[in-house]
């Protein structure tokens, strides 16, 4: 019987044969030696992806404390992550395109303009938290400034709704692209299911993001489906899938970019799986020592943390000198205490506020009584 | 004033909607050249065009997911749901993210779907062609649920419906689609969703019943008063949800009784609620204790004659319940 390895995410680990991972090296993008020109991201694009990368890690190492401190009652970690998303946001254009995100999704908000006090307001539930009132958990709501919503903790349930979304743009003959963030939990699903056979029978404008980090918690990819990667199933259904590395941000971009030209020229949906490591258990509420042991975290840390590989990229390519990799992290912990102060600072939401927008004229506690 | 039947009023409201506001579309199973399965959307097809009536594939929850989407993204879409049976794999689109979009977003985003589901029994339709599920959405803070009964209401709480902001689970009763039949304004005009409605005063004591029921409750109120002069009102709830309280509470307070006719099974029902805010609300009002006409608790509905006819609540059953209610 075949075993599987998940650092290297297939199935042809044989039982009792010492068994070589293979490495991030081989399985990274030729495009990374490109010159710049040719994909389409000048030195600032990546200075500024890899300043944004940075953020989200101090960011989210902030919101881990603040949940062992007994602050935020509960976080999934984007870690792990970083390079996918931000290489997935840089492929579109927020000035007009759709985000339906899921819960993992701190860097593609920052990528996206939220700010860390926004996104720490929601941590901490506190007035002001501008996505959901603080109703919702952390980063779900709708984007103040962006077409970004995230509705629901049940997973896929976006995927049709992007489809909808997409649709609609469709019937207005709107030049706009529906984005939609998923994980390899989410793919099994059939709401996805019905999502893609939808977009691809009108051909919609939506690229399906699947950020494949092999785990639905904790249960493996192995025990999630019997083929090797989720983007070959897209074939059934008549469109495009591409698995990318996940930890490379121009590989992402390159994916995503192709992806959203297709969908702007009428050509229909791509489905791209990027795979990431999840580097931290699924949330702060679970601990994944018990499902992995410890030569397998020490792995996923040393071979797919996406940071150092998007600073050697940057450092290969002269844009990243050791002082500078210092100045970013400065900069972006200074960033981040200084919301942390704001949003701790700020009261919690009134009970009043709790009654408003059940219905279109609920608008305050009078609203109580029109259930 | 023209006539028509409960399924001519949908066909009416929607095809008038959909001429005056781009942004109505209708998605479905068989929604296209076959004009639905009941004909709601007959002759659209031609009339519209494929991007506005769009044949789905089989498969409900996106149904409703995709149209959800597209009033995410500012349209106003019709999602038809083939038979209340088939609904259960819509349910949590509606009832877990519909429902809360406005909600969960802050009231940034709006979701002005109407589901519009053809429901209930009396049709040999068995277990999976018969079924009741209102209060599953009755229950949902943030749905507005309606179940009009006659073509006017029909016709003018569609259109109320495809105006207002909220989602809103449209029930159309089979069999009162071609069963009904009454006076319809040609023009477009706007019936309150969240308002119940007096179909028939009366002075001795007060039936709420909504859908089918409601002609049956009427018929039993006629016979009961042509043959025991016993005078009953009939109160059409038509919403769900919200529960049009004020109407309900003013009824029992004028009759001092109250019975609720229901197809649905009783525990933990629509006429569950109205029971409960009249003991809530008017027990000191009552002469007698609340009585219900509701099908027997086993799963709705045999498909053999004689027991869905033992199933279904009928105007003989409520014509015993009345004068029974009306002797206390």
């Amino acid at each position: 019987m075949q075993a599987w390895c998940f650092i290297c995410f297939n199935g042809s680990v044989m039982p009792d044969t010492p068994h070589i991972h293979r490495s991030a090296a081989a399985a990274s993008n030729p495009l990374a030696q490109e010159p710049l020109p040719k994909i389409g991201l000048s030195p600032e694009d990546l200075a500024q992806m890899y300043r944004t990368m940075v953020l989200s890690r101090t960011l989210d190492e902030r919101i881990y404390q603040l949940n062992r401190g007994g602050k935020a009652a509960i976080f999934g970690s984007a870690q792990g992550h970083e390079a996918a998303q931000i290489g997935c946001i840089r492929g579109t254009d927020p000035s007009r395109d759709h985000y339906l995100i899921y819960y993992r999704q701190l860097t593609a908000m920052l990528a996206l303009g939220t700010t860390p006090l926004e996104l720490l307001l929601g941590f901490l539930a506190r007035e002001g938290e501008p996505l959901s009132m603080a109703r919702q958990f952390p980063l779900h709501g709708a984007h103040p400034r962006v077409d970004l919503f995230s509705f629901s903790n049940v997973v896929a349930t976006q995927v049709p709704q992007a489809v909808g979304v997409a649709l609609a743009d469709r019937m207005r003959q709107e030049d706009r692209v529906t984005i939609v963030f998923f994980g390899d939990g989410a793919a099994s699903q059939g709401d996805t299911h019905e999502g893609m056979n939808f977009a691809a029978i009108h051909k919609l404008p939506v690229v399906f993001f699947c950020e494949n980090n092999r785990f639905a918690i904790s249960v493996p990819l192995r025990k999630q489906m019997a083929v090797e990667n989720i983007s070959s199933r897209a074939a059934g259904y008549g469109f495009p899938g591409v698995t990318v590395d996940g930890t490379d941000m121009i590989a992402v971009y390159e994916a995503v970019s192709a992806a959203v030209a297709r969908a702007r020229a009428g050509q229909g949906p791509t489905l791209i799986e990027a795979m990431v490591y999840r580097l931290l258990p699924h949330t702060t509420d679970d601990d994944h020592t018990r499902y992995l042991t410890k030569e397998e975290i020490d792995l996923m840390h040393r071979e797919g943390d996406p940071i150092p590989k998007a600073a050697k990229l940057l450092r290969d390519r002269g844009l990243l000198s050791a002082a500078e990799e210092q100045t970013v992290k400065a900069e972006a912990q200074r960033t981040v205490n200084e919301a942390t102060e704001k949003a701790e600072a700020a009261p919690y939401p009134p009970v009043e506020e709790m009654y408003r927008h059940v219905y279109s004229n609920s608008s305050g506690p009078s609203g109580k009584g029109s259930q | 004033m023209p006539t028509m039947t409960v399924i001519e009023a949908v066909r009416d409201a929607m095809r008038g909607e959909m001429r005056r506001d781009p942004r109505i579309f209708i998605m479905g199973e068989d929604v296209g050249a076959r004009g639905g399965v009941f004909l709601a959307s007959e002759g659209f097809l031609q009339e519209f065009g494929e991007s506005r009536v769009i044949d789905t594939p089989l498969a409900e929850s996106s149904i409703v997911g995709i149209a959800l989407g597209a009033a995410v993204n500012g349209m106003r879409p019709i999602a038809e749901i083939q038979f209340a049976d088939f609904v259960w794999p819509a349910i949590n689109q509606l009832v877990g993210e519909a429902a809360r979009v406005r909600y969960g977003t802050g009231g940034r985003k709006t979701a002005p779907i109407v589901v519009r589901i053809p429901y209930g029994g009396g049709v040999r339709g068995g277990l999976y062609h018969s079924q009741s599920p209102e209060v599953i959405f009755a229950h949902t803070p943030g749905l507005r649920v309606v179940a009009p009964a006659t073509p006017y209401d029909a016709k003018g709480m569609l259109i109320s419906a495809l105006r207002g902001d909220d989602p809103v689970v449209f029930f159309e009763h089979k069999r009162t689609y071609r069963l009904v039949r009454g006076e319809v304004p040609a023009d477009a005009y706007m019936e309150p969703c969240d308002k119940a409605e007096v179909k028939r005063p009366g002075t001795d004591l007060s039936i709420f019943a909504y859908g089918l029921m409601l002609h049956y409750a009427l018929e039993a109120a006629r016979l009961v008063h042509e043959q025991d002069g016993i005078s009953a009102e009939v109160v059409d709830l038509r919403s769900l949800r919200p529960l049009d309280t004020e109407t309900i509470l003013d009824s029992v307070r004028r009759t001092s009784k109250a019975l609720v006719v229901q197809e649905d099974t009783p525990a933990v029902s629509v006429g569950s609620e109205v029971a409960a805010v009249i003991a809530e609300h008017v027990f000191f009002d009552l002469d007698a204790p609340v009585m219900r006409v509701a099908p027997p608790e086993i799963p709705p509905m045999p498909f053999s004659p004689l027991q869905e006819a033992a199933f279904m609540p009928s105007p003989e059953k409520i014509a015993a319940a009345i004068r029974e209610l009306a002797a206390i």
